[in-house]
């Protein structure tokens, strides 16, 4: 295809559209729905820390909200004991990427299969589900800060101007902050895979074998995308500790975590547009179902993750981007259709 | 003396239950390489079936020991003609299928029975043991779990279904031209796998009552007793809930129920970096 | 386009429901304005998932209460309108619905919460928005804030009774099992209080998750500790299986019980006789209670719900009481705006209801209420004493709203 397709062009345009939504929705929106909005964007950058390590590192992890409850536990223990948020917010990505450094480097160096890591990293999770469960008693509380078991931390303090703990991110504020916070980890994760590392991350995940025997590591390439995807994921638990000024140990949940896995798949594996679109979608349809008494919410997104394994297992932007290729290439004028084909 | 007595019990009830949730997982990984994460909702549907099959008035031995088991097999093997069969080989997309299928289980139970704890009241009395006194059912349990496995070995090593079931899982091909009808085959060890389930759930419902999500606490336990357990289907499952059990039991003693769970999952893990192919095929390489 | 704002977020939330009001609500419609023929009140219950045992009879009281009064002829002429919010066992719900009731139905009161952390996250919502708030579940004592008033019964009211109580009827050594979550934490320190108050002695304690269904090696611990009696706080649907597992084991006819929380979801109507007969409660309401109000009261119910109807629990009884708490409020107020109708419950207000006579304390915004011990025989509770009009005293050591009006504190009181 074009230069836009692959070049920095694709990435301007990204940019460009991303900027564009921050600027117009707010404006057509309704203020409720803004803040509901709000939280899918968080969430889309969870979706976009799995879209990495799973579809670009190969690495089945079934225990993305680990990271993302760890981030906001992380936050919320330290912005209550310290004040002002700056340190914090940079807890809120250190902690978690540590874990995931742990937890990968037990497991990469063991050599473990995809399979027994899907479930591993599952089995940790709800470890975690667990423990923070068993946190009620007075004697939990780390400075100022209670952890609060299965109650959960209430009124987190919002992350506020560094130096200056009085002047707060207002909840129209935190749209703009996460919708900056989505666009700048996409527009660093293209980057990221255009680079050598990122080549061969993809190329490991190609074929493990190969790119060990042209002396790349694959052990240390997949623990290194393992522990940027666990920092991304916490940066996101840290704003959604923001959003609901509340954090509780459901984030460690069984539901949280089959939620990220549907986005994934649903959006599509390999691309980076897919997790965000799948985000988007299923919260959206979940929202839907949550103020209807008639269909079960887990029954829906139940047959949602069945019919797309069975059907559509490349999930929809890769499906819907292949069609429009096809289409393009039959009737050879492809320039608005690459427009959209950039944004991937 | 008593207390060991009576902690020795319910040390071998815990283990006993870890054999009974984890074997239907442990046929159906071990023969199939399926890695079936509805598995918990296998059992919560047993657990269902027993309750529904009770409160009906039937027999409550009869409702835990056959009609369970008999629902979720059908269930199983409707699954399995309708999602499974077009995944074999895909590891991946069984996982993720099966993990759909949990949710939609569960889903489809709170529609049915809405997301209430039900329950029923343990049969068969109590014991004294010394100046202490504990469930007959504890005993009940492991009894159980006792007679499951020797049936399960029995039929695999005796039987014909047995032979040809072993043999279609090695060579698919090979046993297709012996005139073997592999999907039937696999359509009947997923049954089994999955009223074996339904057997464990419908034991464990007069202990924990049941609610829609139980499927939840089981999976895991269930999944990393089969995965430590390694390829060995029954001395596997049998060695690895020995370990985990006993942990788990030791540590709720010492501490709380809580703590003796997330130790048993901790203990898991650790011993799958040290023995990625679990206990059994740690030790059968070392043997052979 | 300002990303970071000096005004904090309450100025925020208000001016964002200026909005709503102006661009109109999905959903809502054009019905944001219907508060001009009807005063809507909200109720956030667990309606399903693990504690829907005891939101489901707090529903029905809600729903009952509402319209007793719309038959009546309403509030200032107006019919009363609920909204009702299924918060579905499910603490993320709490805070977004409590949102969406002020914001989009725009209602003037708020009834609900379930567990005292559905309470915490939902008490500062309310208080941000200016909405008032009452809270209608046993609780540990504590809460001060003007803008919620509590309806449940405290620990100086019950745990002081009961816990003395028992210890008379069956000796002095208690093992506590409690929910591990800050109702069952603090709850466990209160019997500890009125247990060494009363020289006895704790020779046992364990908290339990709400999800937590194997009370096994509990059991064993507790025959190995040898209490006189055991002190139960068990919330939800999986605790149960402690009755369950107790009684299989044998146990019942051998160690007594007394509990808390045991019936606060009709548990005595599910769970077999043998597993529950025995059990020493406390409560400001049984149904069983003997007078004329109570017997009006149920025959009304029952010709609403039919006679078959479970129970109707402790947290059915003080929702349906504060309805009428609020009501009389409004009424006293002469309009359904928070600040007057705050003042007018602080006037003192006191009704005679179905369990006594109901008063509001204005230091505490807690309620002045009689206190009955019971005990469960073949799914009845027999009353073996009663306590008329106790205070909240464990809140009031430590909160005066008459002095400090702006005190928004949960105190944990050091036991």
């Amino acid at each position: 295809m074009t230069a836009a397709c692959n070049g920095t062009g694709g990435i301007v345009a990204a940019v460009i559209i991303g900027l564009a939504l921050l600027v117009v929705v707010p404006l057509v929106v309704d203020p409720i729905f803004l803040i509901e909005l709000t939280s899918y964007v968080i969430l889309a950058i969870l979706a976009l820390s799995l879209g990495l390590i799973w579809g670009y590192g190969g690495i089945l992890c079934f225990g993305q909200s680990a990271f993302f409850g760890i981030g906001a536990y992380a936050y919320a223990i330290a912005v209550i004991n310290m004040g002002d948020s700056t340190i914090p917010l940079i807890l809120s990505i250190v902690v978690p990427a540590l874990f995931a450094a742990l937890l990968g480097y037990f497991l990469f160096y063991a050599r473990i299969t995809d399979v027994y890591f899907g479930v591993i990293t599952l089995t940790v999770t709800l470890i975690l589900y667990k423990l923070m469960g068993t946190t009620s008693g007075s004697a939990y509380t780390i400075g100022n800060a209670a952890i609060g078991g299965y109650n959960g931390i209430p009124a987190i303090p919002p992350l506020n101007l560094p130096g200056s703990p009085t002047t707060f991110l207002s909840l129209d504020g935190l749209f703009y902050a996460a919708g900056l916070t989505l666009l700048a980890v996409y527009v660093g994760l293209r980057l990221m895979l255009k680079s050598r590392f990122g080549q061969v991350v993809v190329a490991i995940r190609e074929n493990e074998r190969r790119a060990e025997l042209l002396g790349y590591d694959a052990r240390f390439y997949k623990l290194a995308a393992f522990t940027i995807g666990g920092g991304i994921a916490g940066l996101a638990g840290c704003l959604f500790a923001n959003w609901g000024m509340f954090i509780s140990p459901d984030v460690f949940g069984l539901a949280q975590s089959a939620q990220v896995i549907i986005w994934v798949i649903v959006g599509g594996t390999g691309t980076l547009l897919g997790p965000i679109v799948g985000c988007f979608l299923v919260q959206w349809i979940a929202t839907q179902l949550g103020t209807q008494q008639v269909l079960n919410a887990n029954l829906v997104l139940g047959t949602i993750l069945i019919g797309f394994v069975l059907l559509v297992p490349k999930g929809i932007t890769p499906t819907v981007l292949d069609l429009i290729e096809r289409t393009c290439q039959r009737r050879s004028y492809a320039k608005p259709l690459v427009e959209k084909r950039s944004v991937s | 003396m008593d207390l060991l007595v009576v902690l020795s019990i319910e040390a071998l009830r815990a283990v006993a239950s870890l054999a009974l949730i984890s074997v239907g997982l442990a046929i159906i990984f071990g023969m199939m390489r399926v890695i079936n994460l509805a598995h918990g909702e296998f059992l919560m549907l047993g657990g269902y079936a027993a309750i529904v099959a009770t409160k009906a008035g039937i027999n409550i031995w009869v409702s835990t020991l056959i009609l369970a088991p008999l629902v979720v097999a059908i269930i199983g093997i409707i699954i399995e003609r309708t999602v499974i069969r077009f995944l074999y080989g895909r590891p991946r997309d069984t996982m993720l299928a099966t993990w759909g299928l949990s949710l939609f289980l569960v889903g489809i139970t709170t529609t049915i029975f809405g997301n209430t704890t039900e329950g029923i009241s343990a049969p068969a009395g109590s014991l004294q043991v010394g100046n202490y006194y504990i469930a007959a059912y504890s005993l009940i349990i492991v009894l159980i779990a006792i007679a499951v496995f020797a049936a399960i070995w029995a039929v695999f090593r005796f039987t014909r279904y047995g032979l040809i079931a072993r043999s279609t899982m090695q060579n698919p091909e090979m046993a297709a031209a012996l005139g073997v009808n592999p999907p039937a085959v696999y359509a009947a060890t997923f049954g089994i796998g999955a009223g074996l389930a339904g057997l464990a759930g419908g034991v464990m419902a007069p202990i924990t009552g049941i609610v829609p999500t139980i499927g939840a606490a089981y999976v895991a336990k269930a999944f990393i007793t089969v995965i430590g357990g390694g390829p060995a289907v029954l001395a596997g499952t049998v060695s690895a809930s020995v370990l985990f059990g006993a942990i788990d039991q030791i540590i709720t003693y010492l501490s709380t129920p809580v703590i003796g769970e997330v130790a048993l999952l901790a203990a898991a893990v650790i011993l799958l970096r040290f023995m990625p192919q679990g206990v059994t095929g740690s030790f059968f390489r070392r043997a052979s | 386009m300002t990303i970071m704002t000096n005004i904090n977020r309450r100025s925020f939330l208000k001016s964002s429901a200026g909005a709503a009001t102006s661009l109109g609500l999905i959903g809502a419609g054009g019905k944001a304005f219907a508060s001009d023929e009807t005063i809507r009140i909200a109720s956030l219950l667990d309606l399903s998932g693990g504690l829907d045992a005891l939101g489901k009879p707090m529903q029905d009281a809600i729903t009952f209460a509402v319209e007793e009064i719309n038959a009546a002829g309403g509030l200032l002429g107006k019919q009363i309108e609920l909204v009702t919010y299924d918060t579905q066992s499910d603490m993320r719900l709490y805070p977004q619905y409590a949102q969406q009731a002020v914001m989009k139905d725009k209602v003037a009161a708020a009834f609900g919460g379930i567990t005292s952390a559905s309470r915490e996250v939902m008490r500062p919502v309310f208080r941000r928005l200016n909405t008032l708030y009452f809270y209608n579940t046993q609780y540990e004592g504590g809460v001060c804030d003007r803008n919620i008033f509590c309806t449940g019964i405290t620990p100086a009211q019950k745990q002081s009774k009961h816990v003395p109580y028992a210890m008379n009827k069956w000796g002095k050594k208690i093992y506590t099992l409690a929910a591990d979550y800050n109702y069952g934490q603090i709850t466990a320190d209160w019997t500890r209080k009125y247990c060494m108050d009363n020289g006895g002695q704790i020779v046992g304690q364990d908290f339990f998750p709400l999800d937590v269904t194997n009370f096994g090696s509990t059991i064993q611990k507790i025959q190995e500790a040898k209490p006189d009696f055991i002190y139960t706080v068990l919330v939800g649907g999986a605790h149960q299986s402690f009755y369950r597992q107790w009684a299989a084991a044998g146990m019942n006819t051998r160690i007594p019980l007394a509990s808390t929380t045991m019936t606060i979801g009709g548990e005595q109507k599910f769970l077999a006789p043998e597993e529950t007969n025995g059990i020493l409660l406390c409560f400001n309401y049984f149904e069983e209670l003997d007078t004329p109000a109570n017997k009006a009261f149920l025959e009304r119910f029952h010709k609403r719900f039919g006679a078959d109807y479970p129970y109707v629990t402790e947290l059915a009884m003080a929702t349906y009481q504060s309805v009428y708490l609020w009501a009389e409020g409004v009424k006293k107020a002469g309009t359904a705006e928070r600040m007057p109708v705050i003042e007018a419950l602080e006037s003192g207000i006191s009704l005679d209801l179905p369990s006594g006579k109901f008063s509001i304390d204005p230091q505490t915004h807690h309620v002045i209420m009689d206190i009955n011990i019971g005990q469960i025989q073949d799914r009845k509770i027999n009353i073996l004493e009663s306590y008329p009009q106790q205070h909240s005293l464990d809140t009031s050591a430590v909160c005066d709203l008459k002095k400090n009006p702006d005190d928004n504190t949960m105190y944990v009181i050091k036991v």
